[in-house]
């Protein structure tokens, strides 16, 4: 017993960090839209900073070093982007730079104008930009609409431009997300960049999904505020940015020491930002290539799961308007934690995509807002490609998701509850 | 054996769990979300459904290695378990969910689900002994443990749920697997043990059926129908109760009071003397097997309540019911609870209460 005793003991972090290398089995990783891989290039740009001290405020040579390699960083990512480098703001990651945009240019722009407190958004957002939203209706006067989408999962852009029309004067701003994370679809940023700009209306977007995988510029674009973060694209963890326009005024939600134009204030992650940058550069510079690559595999991907799955639904569009790495299928009769699970059990590790609730997976309000009902939401998985995976990938989930989806179907309860065992 | 290890983020279903991985099965993890609405039920180390639970029910299969995942069984739980809590009391019974849960969820919901998904057994950290038998039927026995014997709620199972399940606890005691968790380092080894009924968070089960069945006031009268206080529902009472009955009149022989009967239909609380308690005759409905049913008359030994004394007993089994007859009288016995019959050790089944008796030879 103490023999066995002390291995239990020791199986803490080093065996988690190293199950995946020991494993025997390769794992199936379908779950690039959670995070990806970080690339050799960002984990060697990280790394050379972590020993290198220096807070990048300071005036002495440690800090000037330290701050050179923060401004490179920036400069790289406004180049990979097409931002300047002072419209880079460096945050903890996505959800900080939502929350940034949608509480900072709200708090602005009704301290400009006390009239606008209409926050206009798609009922498909991500929850770091519906919870604030959220908190904003609840707690400081916001009036949230939150426009409803197509079958496709695609914003309706005339419900918008009525919505713009008659209320711009009470529009404090406009937040849609580039490409949403569950289903893939692209949504109409040109069109609603026209229709708020007309009014000066600022545009945020949330463009978390989009970074690598479509062509993003933002100036080109025309909005004011941008989300990404660094572990969606090959960088670190716990760092990203909110692209802001050189012009656009937000209110900070840290305040401090006053770095990141006074809008972020916090001590700089040197290594993460080296790290995030080197990832941003080659995310853009890789795209168009890797665009194409993950789209033949994601057409392959859903021929073959429909092949043995025939009745296999594709949520959002089939075909330029969804991401390149996203699929996302409906199992009809199926739980999707069922499948999960069981795909899980083979390596294969995808997910139901959707918010989880004290780890119970609730029917996506993606699906919801697409017209799809509770069992079709709950019965579905997406699969999310990216820079690791091959047709090797696809070869196993192939094999494996007949007998998965025959297992899940019979595990589905038939009777209705009280039925007695 | 593929093997589904329901954890509550307990010290025992944890333990339990281990166990199994120990002995050789391919062991995953499952926490059951019986709530709707988790957060509600948030309730520090008293109730199995927090999210607190959750997590520690996952950090517990970190520890031990296995995978986890979180079930939703809410609806489920909330139609066969929740729904007939309330109804049980709303017609002045007295329910025990943890029998229900098992009957329904546990060894039935969840079981048919692992089953189908490829799983063959459930693994629980219920204090209980299973063995093959002589007719090579699968047995289950108090546990060793006296103590923390959960037999009882397990009596609801039939041969078929028996088959699939596995109580890796049962040859040991509650100190002793406390000490085994320190010592696999599974860090809810000194979480206290959950004693409430785990959907009610605060513990105020009265305060809780108010909410959901609304007060509804009548009287509390003694045995020749004085009428001697008021209450606001009788689902605020169970059969044998002496606390917190709130009589503004004194008994006339200064003995406590206690209640002997309750009547939803005319919102009528019956109080009287502990001798007015007794009885020795019972009539149960829902009869439960845990082997073959047994036929005619059988002497054996019944369990009345969770942790309560067996009483020496001759059941007669008919179609879908049972009359225990106890040798001598018990107190207390509340319609709506189970009495659990013993062969010695062995759980040979189960009935609901329906009626109580006092015989003439009383």
């Amino acid at each position: 017993m103490a023999h066995v005793v002390a291995v239990n003991r020791r199986t803490t972090l080093v065996d988690a960090m190293t199950t995946h290398s020991t494993e025997p089995r390769q794992i199936v990783y379908l779950d690039h839209a959670a995070t990806t891989p970080m690339v050799p290039e960002a984990i060697a740009a990280m790394t050379a900073q972590l020993s290198h001290l220096g807070n990048a405020s300071s005036l002495h040579g440690s800090g000037r070093a330290a701050r050179r390699v923060v401004e490179e960083s920036r400069e790289t990512i406004a180049q990979a982007l097409g931002a300047r480098p002072s419209e880079v703001i460096v945050t903890s990651g996505g959800t900080e730079a939502d929350n940034l945009a949608l509480k900072g240019l709200y708090w602005q722009r009704r301290a400009e104008d006390a009239l606008r407190t209409v926050v206009v958004s798609t009922a498909i957002e991500h929850h770091a930009v519906l919870d604030p939203l959220q908190w904003l209706a609840a707690e400081e006067g916001a009036d949230v609409r939150l426009l409803p989408v197509d079958r496709d999962g695609r914003l309706g852009v005339d419900a918008l431009e009525a919505l713009i029309d008659a209320e711009h004067e009470r529009i404090a701003l406009v937040s849609v997300m580039w490409a949403n994370n569950e289903v893939g679809t692209i949504q109409p940023i040109d069109d609603v960049v026209r229709m708020a700009a007309a009014h000066g209306i600022p545009v945020h977007t949330d463009a978390v999904q989009a970074v690598g995988q479509l062509p993003v510029d933002f100036a080109a674009s025309g909005v004011d505020a941008l989300t990404l973060t660094g572990h969606k694209i090959g960088g670190p963890y716990g760092v990203g940015a909110l692209l802001l326009g050189r012009d656009v005024e937000a209110m900070p939600l840290l305040h401090g020491g006053g770095q990141e134009r006074d809008v972020r204030s916090g001590t700089l992650d040197v290594p993460a930002i080296a790290g995030f940058a080197a990832a941003t550069e080659l995310a853009a510079k890789r795209q168009a290539d890797h665009g194409v690559a993950l789209t033949a595999l994601r057409d392959e991907l859903v021929a073959r799961v429909q092949q043995v799955v025939p009745d296999a639904q594709l949520n959002g569009p089939a075909d330029g308007g969804r991401l390149p790495g996203n699929v996302h299928l409906s199992f009809p009769g199926c739980e999707g934690d069922s499948l999960l699970m069981l795909l899980d059990a083979q390596g294969i590790e995808c997910s139901t995509g959707s918010a989880c609730n004290a780890g119970v997976p609730q029917a996506s309000h993606v699906l919801l807002a697409m017209g799809r009902d509770d069992a079709t939401a709950r019965g579905s998985l997406r699969f999310s490609l990216g820079h690791t995976s091959s047709r090797s990938d696809i070869d196993r989930l192939g094999v494996a998701i007949g007998p998965a989806v025959q297992r899940a179907r019979a595990a589905m309860p038939t009777g209705t509850p009280g039925d007695s065992r | 054996m593929k093997v589904l290890a329901a954890m509550s983020g307990g010290v025992d279903s944890a333990v339990a769990a281990a166990r199994a991985v120990d002995a050789g099965h391919d062991v995953t993890g499952i926490h059951l979300a019986l709530s709707r609405n988790p957060k509600s039920y948030r309730s520090g180390a008293r109730g199995c459904c927090t999210i607190e639970d959750a997590n520690d029910a996952r950090r517990a299969a970190d520890v031990i290695g296995i995978p986890f995942y979180v079930w939703d069984m809410s609806d489920r739980f909330h139609a066969d378990v929740v729904e007939d809590f309330l109804a049980e009391y709303d017609a002045g019974r007295t329910p025990n969910p943890c029998l229900r849960c098992n009957e329904k969820i546990k060894f039935a919901a969840v079981l048919d689900r692992g089953i189908a998904l490829g799983f063959d057994a459930v693994a629980t950290g219920h204090y209980a002994r299973l063995e093959r038998g002589p007719s090579g039927l699968v047995e289950i026995h108090r546990a060793v443990d006296h103590a923390k014997d959960q037999s009882y709620v397990l009596g609801v199972l039939t041969q078929d749920q028996l088959a699939h399940s596995m109580f890796p606890l049962g040859d040991t005691t509650k100190p002793a697997i406390r000490a085994e968790a320190e010592r696999r380092g599974i860090a809810v080894a000194a979480k206290p043990d959950s004693h409430d009924i785990c959907f009610i968070s605060d513990g105020d089960t009265g305060g809780w059926l108010a909410e959901k069945l609304g007060t509804d006031a009548g009287t509390i009268v003694d045995q020749a129908g004085q009428v001697i206080g008021d209450h606001d529902g009788t689902y605020r009472f169970t059969i044998g109760q002496r606390r917190g009955l709130r009589l503004g009149v004194p008994a006339e022989d200064g003995r406590p009071r206690y209640v002997l009967d309750i009547e939803p239909a005319t919102q009528t609380v019956t109080v009287g003397p502990r001798s007015a308690l007794a009885v020795d005759a019972i009539t149960g409905v829902h009869p439960r097997w845990c082997g073959a049913a047994p036929a005619g008359e059988l002497r054996c030994t019944v369990q009345l309540r969770a942790h309560g004394e067996e009483h020496p007993a001759v059941v007669r089994v008919e179609a879908a019911s049972l009359r225990i007859e106890l040798l001598e009288p018990a107190y207390g016995i509340a319609p709506g609870q189970s009495a659990v019959i013993y062969d010695r050790t062995r759980v040979v089944g189960s009935s609901t209460i329906a009626q109580t008796y006092a015989t003439a030879h009383i």
